[in-house]
């Protein structure tokens, strides 16, 4: 193709731009020119300078393949090393902490700042992976969904350290040998009439507000509700059955929810965490979600050690 | 005669038409039968067209304009071309735009069609390659013809290459959104749009390497080692790639050739090199040609071009593991990736240097001329984002910045800075010339396209920057009690301002866009806005044809 060139186009037109005052290699395309710059120097010996670099550190790490293996590298580094390497590094740091958080009983992290200190630090990064997803990442919870919010002091099967380790270690409502957090509330469905019905739900409302209710609504609730639920509806935390008479809601202080509630109850589950986390992990979830404002101090002076004390951690 | 072949070719496309409409009748997925639909009508029109045509060739002709003289260049495919590229940009740009929001605001999140999930590869594959692979190939066949001083060969195979792509691309873009992928990253499409885009793909480079095999050119121009080592290299990664057993010859589904790790690695050589070979050689033939043609200089070094050619070739193709660092892939391999990244930085920067360097000589064009202005800021991002890519390859910065943001903030600052705005300096300099306007119909709107695109990717790149490394700080922060301190969900919520600012950042990008479409439409309405005059590169039409040599204009095609 070259030699059916077309009239003057042959190579060798070559001129000194003007410009730059550089030749030019003589070849023009549609007008295109080259010039024949040298290639900038700290360009050509940056790139030296990486090929440099590259060789050296194809020396030193694993880089070849070989047949049924790579080259190692002089410094014998690999990837499982080091991260093996952190590990044991990550693992030696916390280990004299979880040693002493195995070895505790939780209920005396309540006198011990430094090790409740750490132990709460931990629970929160292990509630953000364990807990959020059902109590949210603030520990909220949900009342459309019936998850209780974690923050405040209602707690419905107890709030001191070591209820909430067991809370933790065996759920709620989990089919295993434990005889514990295992209540029932029956289905009324069908059970009381229209108007019967209504006057339980102002009762049941009426008992966190101190107006008065309608007396159908308090003799249903006594018959029905109060071997569960306690005559002033303060509830009970060996059954898990919610205090009705504070303005927290589990699900909902509505009519229609408490209504909905008590014609066919919705019960919260939590699988148990025992077997899933280790010890430490569940002391120091303990420890996290009794610090979150509504934690009970068990009070050991007391003559009775259920006597509970409400403090701030 | 005629009437056969006429005969004969609606009785081609009557068969793919049927074939077609079985396929669709019998398809296991939904995906599959909308496909096979798409391609029964489009055989429909062309046996339509086909058997209303007595004299098919001379009408297929007279319809696709093919040139009847070879003492003109074949620009019908570029103009196609360029309005392909301008309306696949507006395509792809709202696509990302609409992603970018659904980051912010889930609540966008339109199901099952318009999810995250099916629009984001709609969007890359858009930008990517319908208005990436539009303007390559438009500006391939402008470029490869002035260079060669010769008509494009084979004009047919030409034509057939543009509809055969933007084919391609309706197959492609529709099967992301009725959900059918094979999950490879720039590489979604299932392996009947593999097998069609590889007989377009070769017929490309067949009609590419015969107009080269026609030039009147004793040389054969830097632009044209880039434009070929794109259009080779693609096709061996896009076959290789998609290498996958079919379920069935009538659904959608299959399954790659390849498992585990090697599939991975397999997919990002192809991923990287998507990058190295589409999005940074095919653009750096279109810099070769357009800067020094706007600029009306030489290119800066000869020498560097060629050093610089061939250093990028032979070390992108090794780069693709530093995508796999900390992975399952052996640390042999993440080493090689890892160096190989490294070198490639100054081969990289020499097309920067070349391109920049050219403007020795017509700096001041940086002030007056708003097509040069917007060419110097895309080189000017190609060289951050090509120092930016080896150093987020070496694998102590890698493990901080690997599946966060600042890949997408590092993406976008090439794309978006390189890729779009040197294409749409190339579309401002194609327009005028291949409708045979005295100018663009705003020189000024031109600047306000390049100011509102700088903007935006400075919006962009900087919240991605931003989020990105919070993300990364946030994942690997441990407490002391050796528990992770952060829940992902924690850093989504952080990124949120970050989000909002990048859905700006991309709202601004795509208004210029918008900008550059009513000046492209108002140019080719014949339109010239009355404005303060710029400077513009001279335009001589009666030298802008091929050397026709009479030996050569008696043998149309070799």
């Amino acid at each position: 193709m070259a030699n059916r060139n077309a009239e003057n186009r042959e190579a060798g037109g070559k001129r000194i731009d003007a410009a730059t005052g550089t030749e030019t290699v003589g070849h023009e395309w549609d007008g295109i020119e080259e010039l024949d710059t040298p290639m900038p120097r700290w360009w050509l010996w940056t790139l030296y300078l990486t090929i440099v670099w590259g060789i050296a550190y194809v020396i030193l790490y694993p880089a070849w393949p070989l047949i049924d293996r790579a080259t190692v590298g002089v410094l014998e580094w690999s990837s499982r090393g080091e991260l093996a390497e952190d590990m044991r590094l990550a693992d030696l740091e916390t280990q004299t902490f979880r040693e002493q958080l195995a070895a505790i009983d939780v209920v005396k992290l309540q006198d011990n700042p430094e090790l409740l200190r750490q132990a709460i630090a931990g629970g929160r990064a292990a509630f953000q992976i364990n807990c959020s997803q059902c109590h949210g990442s603030g520990a909220a919870g949900s009342q459309t969904l019936g998850y209780p919010n974690l923050n405040d002091d209602a707690w419905l099967w107890g709030g001191d350290l070591k209820s909430i380790h067991y809370t933790i270690e065996h759920g709620i409502r989990q089919p295993t040998e434990n005889e514990e957090r295992q209540s029932i509330m029956p289905p009324f469905e069908g059970v009381f009439e229209a108007a019967q019905l209504e006057a339980l739900v102002g009762h049941v409302q009426s008992l966190g507000n101190d107006q008065a209710s309608h007396p159908v609504g308090a003799q249903l609730y006594a018959d029905n509700c109060a071997s569960c639920h306690g005559p002033s509806g303060q509830g009970s935390r060996e059954l898990g059955a919610p205090n009705l008479s504070d303005a927290i809601w589990l699900r909902g202080g509505s009519a229609a929810e408490i209504r909905a509630q008590i014609l066919n109850p919705k019960m919260g589950v939590m699988p148990g965490w025992k077997e899933r986390l280790d010890e430490a992990t569940v002391k120091m979830l303990t420890a996290y979600v009794w610090s979150l404002g509504g934690g009970e101090r068990i009070s050991e002076d007391a003559a009775d050690p259920a006597v509970r004390t409400d403090v701030e951690p | 005669m005629q009437a056969e072949a006429a005969l004969g070719r609606a009785g081609l496309w009557f068969g793919v038409l049927i074939i077609s409409l079985i396929l669709a009748a019998t398809a296991r997925d939904t995906g599959f039968a909308a496909h096979a639909t798409i391609i029964a009508v489009v055989a429909f029109v062309l046996m339509w067209m086909s058997a209303a045509r007595f004299d098919p060739m001379s009408r297929a002709r007279s319809f696709f304009r093919m040139p009847e003289t070879l003492s003109r260049y074949d620009d019908d495919p570029v103009r196609w071309g360029v309005l392909a590229t301008m309306f696949w940009a507006i395509i792809g740009m709202l696509a990302g735009v609409f992603i970018a929001l659904q980051m912010a605001f889930p609540q966008l999140n339109i199901e099952p069609y318009f999810n995250f999930g099916r629009v984001r590869p709609l969007h890359t594959s858009a930008v990517v390659f319908a208005f990436g692979g539009n303007i390559l190939i438009a500006s391939s066949f402008y470029v490869v013809q002035r260079t060669c001083r010769a008509q494009l060969a084979f004009p047919g195979l030409a034509r057939f290459v543009f509809w055969g792509y933007q084919l391609f691309i309706v197959l492609a873009a529709s099967g992301y959104l009725l959900g059918v992928t094979q999950s490879r990253e720039y590489a979604e499409p299932e392996w009947y749009v593999d097998i069609w885009l590889t007989i377009v793909w070769v017929a490309y480079l067949i009609v590419f390497v015969g107009t080269l095999a026609r030039r009147v050119e004793p040389h054969i121009y830097v632009a044209n080692w880039f434009y070929l080592a794109f259009i080779i290299t693609i096709a061996m990664l896009h076959i290789v790639n998609n290498l996958a057993v079919p379920v069935a010859l009538n659904g959608s589904q299959s399954y790659s050739a390849f498992a585990g790790v090697q599939d991975a690695l397999t997919q990002w050589w192809y991923g990287h090199n998507a990058v190295g070979f589409f999005l940074t050689a095919g653009f750096l033939a279109m810099m070769y040609y357009f800067v020094p043609k706007q600029a009306e200089r030489p290119v800066y070094s000869y020498r560097l071009s060629i050093i610089h050619f061939w250093s990028l070739i032979f070390l992108y193709i090794w780069a693709g593991p530093h995508h796999l660092h900390y992975t399952a892939l052996p640390d042999w391999a993440q080493t090689l990736g890892m160096v190989f990244s490294v070198i490639l930085w100054m081969p990289s920067w020499g097309g920067m240097i070349n391109g920049l360097m050219t403007l020795n000589g017509a700096w001041d064009k940086i002030r007056t001329d708003p097509i040069i202005r917007m060419m110097v800021m895309a080189m000017a991002f190609y060289g951050m984002a090509t120092f930016e890519g080896p150093m987020l390859s070496i694998k102590a910065v890698n493990s901080l910045s690997h599946y966060t943001d600042w890949t997408i903030g590092h993406v976008h600052s090439g794309a978006l800075g390189w890729n779009g705005l040197i294409s749409f300096a190339a579309v401002y300099f194609l327009v005028p010339r291949l409708w045979k306007r005295e100018r663009m119909y705003s020189l000024r709107m031109i600047n306000w396209h390049f100011w509102l695109a700088t903007l935006g990717i400075v919006f962009y790149a900087a919240s991605m920057w931003v989020a990105g490394i919070t993300q990364g700080l946030m994942w690997r922060e441990y407490g002391g009690d050796g528990y992770l301190v952060n829940s992902f969900v924690d850093t989504v919520a952080a990124l949120h301002p970050m989000y909002v600012i990048r859905a700006v950042g991309g709202g601004m990008y795509l208004a210029g866009a918008f900008v550059m479409s009513y000046n492209v439409w108002m140019t080719l309405a014949g339109r010239l806005r009355d404005e303060a005059p710029m400077t513009d590169a001279a335009y001589d039409a009666e030298k802008d044809r091929p050397i026709v040599q009479p030996a050569l204009a008696s043998v149309p095609a070799e």
